[in-house]
């Protein structure tokens, strides 16, 4: 038994840099417990782009595909629902789509590439329900507006071409998923590579 | 020889020593009522879920391809599994109808005040921790309001600016809610949270016993040492650990047998409601298990109207009446927070509601009813009617706290007796 003084410089210092050396271990041991929750190369795969064919959407149809396990509405808007764009935007939250919800290429008044193809997430901005498509019944929601999306949850209301009205929960208009024409009839859901 | 083991025993672990100090030998107040009883029920039904619950993980398969037809497996094919299964998701519902009692009890007689706001606060995160354990358990079904209500609750985390989305990505573990999620929503309901449950409620107990047991006088029972005469004290033999710090005044009575047996006799009516429900109306109209729930998960349909379980909707009425996401969750959070913080918002001396003024007894009465109000318009649909009145509602709510706040630092109050009774 050594009965040397006791040297406090030392030993603070001892205990501060074991302190801080086991703090960056713990911090890297955590790393594959934290990151171990990211999606896995499986789910990841599972993402991938998917390929519509509108050659037989009706105008004022609907049609609903699956990309990465959300619902993708594709409407084939008629000229009245395309006309009547113009005429509530007084009641919008964002008419001119300005919030970031959707490409660069469907920041236009009717959110699309093609005026009459609508694509969008059909997942309501507010707490991700899936809104209902009320192609002629939603002047029961807002006076005037013959047709648009209703979301049962929270009572959220948007316009032909996913805008949201206001004074409802959701915040935002609906999100515009990046898509591009393969051809005349064909939409790649997912992709938009090489597109304007 | 039995005294022969108990000496060989409590030699090596002092198994008599904290029976004494905890249960044969705590100074309880003798005049502790009927509001006194949840938190021993709480722990039995803690109990209950666990031993359901381990029972249940021997047939239910973890998976999204399996999982519903493993429960459907479970009620129809296990012997026994349907009364397992419904012991546990009608003790799930029974859980937070006690707690919700236990709660009110102590807002009632105010338990959370100095000395208990620790006691308070552990309380409190159980709460936390049971919401999360009864959500995590609601996703395991892998039905329609399974997976809708976790989409709804996951989706509140991307109201947070910037890192919201990745956030969701990383709770979820997918674009969407997937097997992924399931499966770790299982560890963390079976493993995780049980674990820090049981935790936090052995804290509670401990810091309990250490501040000592209120009642619905609100009045001490231990007294600075040396302060009381020799026949105020009480002639029960109390633990040295309570007697060498203080003076136990005569108004106690040994926690066990005497509470204890209270409780039992609480216990068995509490166990003939719950038999009713497991047995007569296990889903209780509804309300303990929803409807579209029956029908597997289907992440391309959305139920008509999606309702959590009734033990959420308070705090879902709050979230729907802000038309702000990022506002509503935070005034959602808020209202749970507020609870958290009543050691400090309540700023009186005098802990039970029966000294404190008319203005007190009026604005817990009108904080009940709207507790309960907002839980019956959580159930509801966003009407423009029902919208409003969880406006008010919600303002009321806060309202509870803010004036408490005011009106509590120069509350006149009703002179306190000096004993629990003669």
């Amino acid at each position: 038994m050594s009965n040397a003084p006791v040297d406090n410089g030392r030993r603070r210092f001892l205990t501060v840099a074991t302190s801080v050396v086991g703090g960056v271990g713990a911090v890297g041991a955590a790393v594959p417990f934290i990151a171990s929750w990211n999606p896995s190369a499986k789910a990841k795969a599972a993402g991938a782009p998917v390929e519509v064919n509108v050659s037989k959407l009706q105008p004022g149809q609907m049609l609903r595909v699956e990309w990465r396990g959300k619902p993708v509405w594709v409407v084939k808007r008629t000229d009245e629902m395309l006309a009547q764009l113009a005429k509530h935007e007084g009641q919008l939250r964002d008419a001119a789509s300005e919030n970031e919800q959707q490409p660069q290429y469907a920041t236009n008044q009717h959110r699309s590439i093609k005026p009459e193809y609508f694509v969008a997430v059909g997942i309501c901005t507010h707490l991700g329900c899936s809104p209902q498509y009320l192609a002629d019944s939603f002047s029961a929601q807002v006076e005037g507006v013959p047709s648009g999306f209703f979301c049962p949850c929270h009572g959220s209301k948007f316009d032909m071409a996913g805008r949201v009205f206001q004074s409802v929960p959701a915040p935002l208009n609906l999100v515009i998923p990046p898509h591009k024409y393969l051809d005349e009839n064909t939409i790649l859901v997912g992709d938009d590579s090489g597109a304007a | 020889m039995w005294k022969n083991l108990l000496d060989w025993i409590e030699y090596r672990i002092p198994m008599m020593r904290v029976a004494n100090m905890h249960a044969l030998q705590y100074p309880a107040p003798k005049n502790m009522n009927f509001w006194y009883v949840f938190g021993f029920i709480a722990t039995v039904v803690l109990v209950n879920q666990i031993v359901t619950g381990i029972w249940l993980t021997m047939n239910y398969v973890p998976s999204a391809e399996g999982a519903f037809a493993s429960v459907e497996y479970i009620m129809r094919d296990v012997d026994y599994g349907w009364i397992l299964r419904y012991m546990h998701s009608t003790g799930a519902s029974a859980f937070f109808v006690v707690v919700y009692l236990h709660m009110f009890r102590g807002m009632m007689y105010g338990s959370y005040q100095k000395p208990r706001e620790l006691l308070w606060l552990f309380g409190m995160f159980i709460y936390l921790a049971l919401m999360a354990e009864a959500f995590m358990g609601y996703l395991l079904p892998w039905g329609q309001m399974s997976y809708w209500g976790a989409q709804v609750i996951i989706s509140l985390f991307g109201a947070i600016p910037v890192i919201g989305d990745d956030l969701t990505l990383w709770i979820r573990g997918d674009y969407v809610i997937s097997g992924a999620t399931l499966n770790r929503f299982f560890a963390l309901h079976v493993i995780a949270l049980p674990l820090v449950i049981v935790i936090l409620v052995f804290l509670h107990i401990v810091a309990l016993h250490e501040v000592g047991s209120n009642n619905p006088q609100g009045i001490n029972i231990k007294h600075p040492k040396g302060s009381l005469k020799e026949e105020e004290k009480t002639k029960y033999q109390i633990h040295e650990y309570y007697t060498d710090k203080y003076d136990i005044i005569d108004d106690v009575v040994p926690f066990f047998p005497h509470i204890v047996l209270k409780d039992l006799v609480a216990f068995t009516v509490f166990c003939a409601a719950c038999a009713y429900v497991i047995f007569f109306n296990p889903e209780m109209g509804g309300l303990f298990i929803e409807p579209p729930n029956f029908e597997p998960a289907n992440p391309l349909k959305t139920p008509e109207h999606i309702a959590p379980v009734w033990y959420f909707t308070p705090f879902y009425a709050i979230l729907r009446a802000v038309p702000d996401k990022l506002l509503g969750v935070i005034a959602m959070f808020g209202a749970i927070a507020m609870l958290a913080a009543l050691p400090w918002v309540d700023r009186c001396k005098v802990r039970s509601i029966k000294y404190r003024s008319g203005l007190h007894k009026l604005n817990l009465t009108v904080f009940a009813i709207v507790f309960v109000l907002l839980g019956w318009l959580g159930l509801k649909p966003a009407t423009p009617t029902f919208t409003l009145m969880s406006q008010i509602s919600t303002l009321l709510y806060f309202g509870f706290f803010g004036f408490l706040w005011l009106y509590s630092k120069n509350e006149k109050t009703k002179p306190l007796p000096a004993r629990i009774s003669k």
